[in-house]
């Protein structure tokens, strides 16, 4: 031993690397031998980084700089950024304080701690450059910022000549969220907006591809978009019952709603039933019980369960009479049809005929009878009752109904408006009010719905009121002729049938330009006439806010943690660049730098609010968090005390549960044979549905989801959240056993749409004749339009839901094969 | 040797987010294969038809893992250059200008810790961030937690406050390496050696 060890230590002196010799030396004794050196690791020493590329965590960095995750989750993180010579080393999140429930830190989840490698990202766009192939083809030619502006300018001009400024559209783009000055959505709030609103105006929309079908649907119900309890709430329930809602894949954040979740209902002990097609990271073993459910039925589940309610005994009837309008005889307005009531839809005495029983509604859902009745007399019988919808359901060619389907079962149990109930919506949040960058009004009032903007491009002036749900006008009376896509990826990757959306763009007689700002050579940026490259968060100053926090909201100083990369520049200075050429630079500017106008926002907002920090103090903070006065956010709770003096914005100022102008709107407007509108929550099934003729071809139902490595598509191209969380169709044992399909084996899957080949999960947590995929991958097609990324939008539709003419991006039928 | 550190991991809070393995991957600066940090899911249950309607008892649960710095870990037994080695406060660390990459540390890991770096050519692994340790931070996976389901310290501390379970399906038996590690169970956790469900996830780890 003492020989060897005086070998070994000769080579430590010797000129070779030590593990050349080591190399060298082979196997034999070395390991006790090497047991004998001095440790590199000795306690003392553990403060340095060790040679083996350890924990830059404390050397060499220069400064921590607080940035936030600024993307659509519905979360917003802060993140803090340690950097090295001008360099993003690593990525922290919030580290302030004891980190109690409570006085937590807002903790972001792994996208956010993998920003580096967006912003470092290979993809980045480096340069401004206009189109020179094919429109989508995906060839640029690099050109000055001076050549971008004027060309941007130019083409403006020229639109807004030739067509008005209702040619001019600004599409839907989410990907920089909840800033003050950079924050791409709402467009109507935007940079882009308020340039444009100097210019004449645009062409509006209203609703998001979020949530088109339950905005449009639920103020028919409650006077506003259905409001929810803060999930802080599920401290004071006993029972929380979700349908479709998944916050563990979707606010991820740890000072968001999973985290809540998580936190509350261990004070309470609630039970959870889950929902879903999908066995969810939300239910993970934590849930008492997941109910699978066929997607696009959950109106009928509910319908199940109301039957259950009122045939039991279990509705809560004063309630129902003095708060609402349409649940029986005795508040069904005069104008309805006689039994044109909820309680007579149900019981089968309504104009169907039909009696909804748990036995009905086992044969539309895949849920057994037993279950239903069981989960019935559950949720009668449990005070209080939290019913809660995610925004899954609502994605789908009957959403409108889905959706305030669900809202019933809390309606019908009276657990509106009380804590630890909730109103069957999706969750609300405690929120700081903050006055941001003006956008000034828009002389135009003409809007298409948020999904209509390729049929806008199409066949804008056939789009009628009736038909297409155009609003402020009775018609278009031109096709969109220019598009705005700031931050958004929805020009292409996003929006509904990629195929067909390339058909439509890559005619550049219809829509004649396309202007795209963004970080990263996206689906849509390849369709771009002139493509600006942006800064991201982390290359300038914002305030950034919009989370949904739960009963502790916050702000966060997102501080300029690096110098702009290439040649990119700030949304702030492109639209003060364009304006100059609009000639509206000053009413633009109004002579503030983006500094300047953070400054003065902060200083107004502490006008109204003087608790605020100033901005200085703001900026050192990185953080500034406030707690729910009123403890938690109950929806609907003074409608709940007093409905006489806080009355809902309904028409009756009661819920309507029969709604007068569904019942217009029916009459009215001009619907496909088999588009449903109805002023009850009813349910109805839909093209593309379970039992669609359709699926003798395309036998299996997709459905999207919202997946853990993207925040829709962004960070869609970050290697390491790809490698982690990897891109995969969802598929029973029992329908893939038949398909000769292994988990992990390549697939297609295929409509009349188009394609797309993936790897195959094969699971139980899906159930048999549903698939499921995570949205958001980045489109990549070959010659053929076959897609190998997994991007599901090769797969859905353009034809918009009945109501709100929403994107039904859920209702999917589809094959699956092995790609041999 | 001072204490022996260890984790404890919630598989009751764990919703198979991966924040731990991408903050450490973020400050550890490694590639996409190389996994210091590992979730994994362990699904199972069966399907039955009912007329229109489907009967099932699917369960699935996430278990987080990085190296268990073990009592008595088996990579430093095979290991011939001594490079893997057990050292103070029961770290057990790769030294990485001895390691010659001949993998024998990573076959005989039950727990797939140590990882080889094309890059490097030689192993790589979770060394327990005893940097900031040493600083009074806990490693960056547990402090970058958003389901607070992981924590850190004296194992012994971390035994009395959650019990000593250490393997839960698919994990392998604590009796071969003694792992540092106390696991609060998933409420569907299967027992170690159950094969009711199976490795969900296995491209993933």
């Amino acid at each position: 031993m003492t020989e060897r060890r005086d070998e070994t230590m000769s080579f430590m002196s010797a000129s070779p690397t030590r593990r050349q010799l080591l190399q060298a030396a082979g196997w034999c004794g070395l390991a006790t031998a090497a047991a004998g050196l001095s440790s590199p690791f000795s306690w003392s020493a553990m403060a340095e980084p060790a040679a083996s590329g350890v924990a830059a965590a404390s050397k060499g960095i220069d400064k921590t700089v607080w940035s936030a995750c600024t993307v659509n989750c519905g979360s917003r993180c802060p993140l803090r950024m340690h950097v090295e010579n001008g360099v993003i080393k690593w990525v922290e999140t919030d580290n302030t304080g004891l980190d109690v429930y409570g006085e937590h830190q807002v903790r972001a989840c792994l996208r956010g701690r993998s920003m580096r490698r967006r912003v470092y990202n290979p993809d980045r766009l480096k340069y401004p450059m206009k189109r020179v192939g094919r429109r989508g083809e995906g060839k640029f030619e690099r050109i000055s910022w001076e050549e971008a502006y004027d060309l941007v300018a130019d083409n403006l001009k020229r639109v807004i000549a030739e067509h008005g400024n209702e040619a001019v559209y600004l599409n839907y783009g989410t990907g920089t969220l909840g800033g003050s000055v950079t924050r791409s959505w709402p467009p109507a709030n935007s940079l882009i907006a308020r340039l444009m609103n100097l210019c004449g105006g645009y062409l509006n929309h209203y609703g998001t591809y979020s949530t088109a079908q339950i905005s449009f649907a639920t103020p028919f119900t409650y006077g506003t978009s259905a409001d929810g309890n803060s999930p802080s709430d599920i401290a004071n329930t006993k029972l929380l019952v979700m349908f479709g809602n998944n916050p563990a894949e979707t606010r991820m954040s740890g000072g968001g709603v999973i985290y809540h979740l998580a936190e509350a209902r261990a004070r309470s002990n609630a039970r959870m039933i889950v929902v879903d097609p999908r066995y969810t990271d939300t239910a993970g073993g934590r849930e008492d019980e997941w109910i699978p459910i066929r997607p696009g039925t959950d109106a009928a589940l509910v319908a199940g369960l109301a039957h259950v309610l009122i045939t039991e005994n279990m509705v809560d009837q004063p309630f129902l009479d003095r708060y609402c309008v349409g649940y029986d005889e005795t508040t069904l307005p005069p104008e309805a049809p006689r039994n044109g009531h909820y309680k007579a839809y149900i019981l089968g005495e309504g104009p169907d005929g039909i009696a909804k029983t748990p036995a009905w509604a086992a044969s539309i859902t895949g849920i057994p009878a037993d279950r239903i009745i069981k989960l019935a007399r559950e949720i009668g019988s449990t005070k209080p009752c939290c019913i809660m919808q995610g925004w899954g359901p609502q994605r789908h060619a009957n959403g409108e109904m889905s959706s305030r389907a669900v809202l019933m079962l809390a309606i019908l149990t009276g657990n509106v408006g009380i804590s630890g109930g909730g109103s069957g919506g999706r969750e609300g949040s405690f929120s700081i009010p903050f006055e941001r960058f003006p956008t000034l009004k828009n002389p135009v009032s003409t809007a298409i719905p948020v999904f209509m903007w390729t049929d806008a491009i199409k066949r804008g002036p056939e789009m009628t009121a009736l038909r297409d749900g155009i609003q402020g006008k009775e018609k278009l009376d031109v096709p969109i002729k220019f598009i705005w896509n700031y931050a958004g990826n929805a020009l292409v990757n996003q929006h509904a049938d990629i195929n067909r959306t390339d058909e439509v763009l890559g005619d550049d007689s219809l829509c004649e330009m396309i202007v795209v700002i963004d970080n990263h050579m996206t689906a849509s940026a390849r369709y771009a006439d002139v493509l600006l490259p942006d800064l991201t968060t982390s290359e300038q100053m914002d305030l950034v806010m919009d989370a949904s926090a739960g009963n502790m909201n916050y702000l966060i100083f997102a501080d300029q943690a690096i110098e702009p990369l290439f040649e990119c520049r700030s949304i702030y200075d492109m639209c003060s660049e364009i304006a100059a050429r609009m000639g509206v630079k000053d009413a633009f500017t109004e002579g503030r730098t983006q500094e300047e106008w953070l400054r003065h926002l902060v200083e107004i907002n502490r006008e109204k609010d003087p608790a605020l920090p100033d901005l200085d103090s703001f900026r050192a903070a990185g953080i500034y968090k406030r707690h729910d006065p009123d403890g938690h956010h109950i929806a609907y709770k003074d409608f709940r005390a007093d409905p006489e003096g806080h009355p809902l914005k309904t028409p009756s100022g009661k819920i309507e549960i029969y709604s007068q102008r569904l019942a217009d709107i029916a009459a009215t407007w001009e619907l496909a044979p088999d588009d449903v509108i109805d002023p009850l929550p009813i349910y109805a099934s839909t093209f593309r549905g379970w039992d669609s003729p359709e699926r003798k071809t395309y036998p299996l139902q997709l459905t999207g989801f919202h997946f853990k490595a993207r925040t829709h598509s962004t960070y869609g191209n970050v290697d390491v959240l790809k490698a982690a969380a990897q891109q995969e169709v969802w598929i029973n044992p029992i329908d893939a056993g038949p398909r000769g399909i292994a988990n992990g084996d390549l697939v297609r899957v295929f409509n009349a749409e188009g394609e797309t080949r993936l790897h195959a999960k094969v699971t139980p947590r899906i159930m048999p004749g549903v698939t499921a995929m995570g949205e958001g991958a980045w489109h990549s097609a070959d010659s053929s339009k076959v897609d190998h990324a997994g991007s599901i939008n090769v797969l859905t539709t353009q034809r918009p839901s009945p109501l709100a003419k929403g994107n039904p991006q859920h209702t999917n039928l589809v094959d699956v094969q092995k790609v041999a | 040797m001072t204490q022996q550190y260890g984790f404890f991991i919630d598989s009751s809070r764990c919703t198979g987010c991966k924040t731990c393995m991408l903050a450490c991957k973020d400050l550890k600066d490694l590639p996409p294969e190389v996994n210091f940090r590992r979730v994994y899911e362990y699904t199972g249950g069966e399907w039955t038809q009912d007329g229109d309607a489907w009967r099932q008892d699917v369960f699935s649960y996430y278990t987080s893992i990085a190296c268990n710095h073990c009592a008595d870990p088996a990579c430093t037994k095979v290991c011939p250059t001594g490079a893997m080695a057990k050292h103070e406060n029961g770290f057990v660390i790769v030294d990485e200008e001895v390691c010659i990459g001949c993998k024998s540390c990573a076959m005989a890991c039950p727990y797939g810790a140590p990882q080889y770096s094309e890059v490097k050519r030689h192993m790589t692994k979770c060394d327990g961030c005893y940097g900031r340790v040493a600083e009074g931070k806990k490693p960056v996976c547990v402090e970058a937690c958003p389901l607070r389901a992981l924590d850190f310290g004296p194992i012994e501390e971390l035994r009395e406050k959650h019990g000593t379970l250490a393997a839960v399906a698919p994990l392998p038996e604590d009796t071969y390496t003694h792992p540092s590690i106390v696991i609060k169970p998933n409420p569907k956790a299967r027992p170690v050696g159950n094969h009711d469900g199976f490795l969900a996830n296995p491209r993933e780890v």
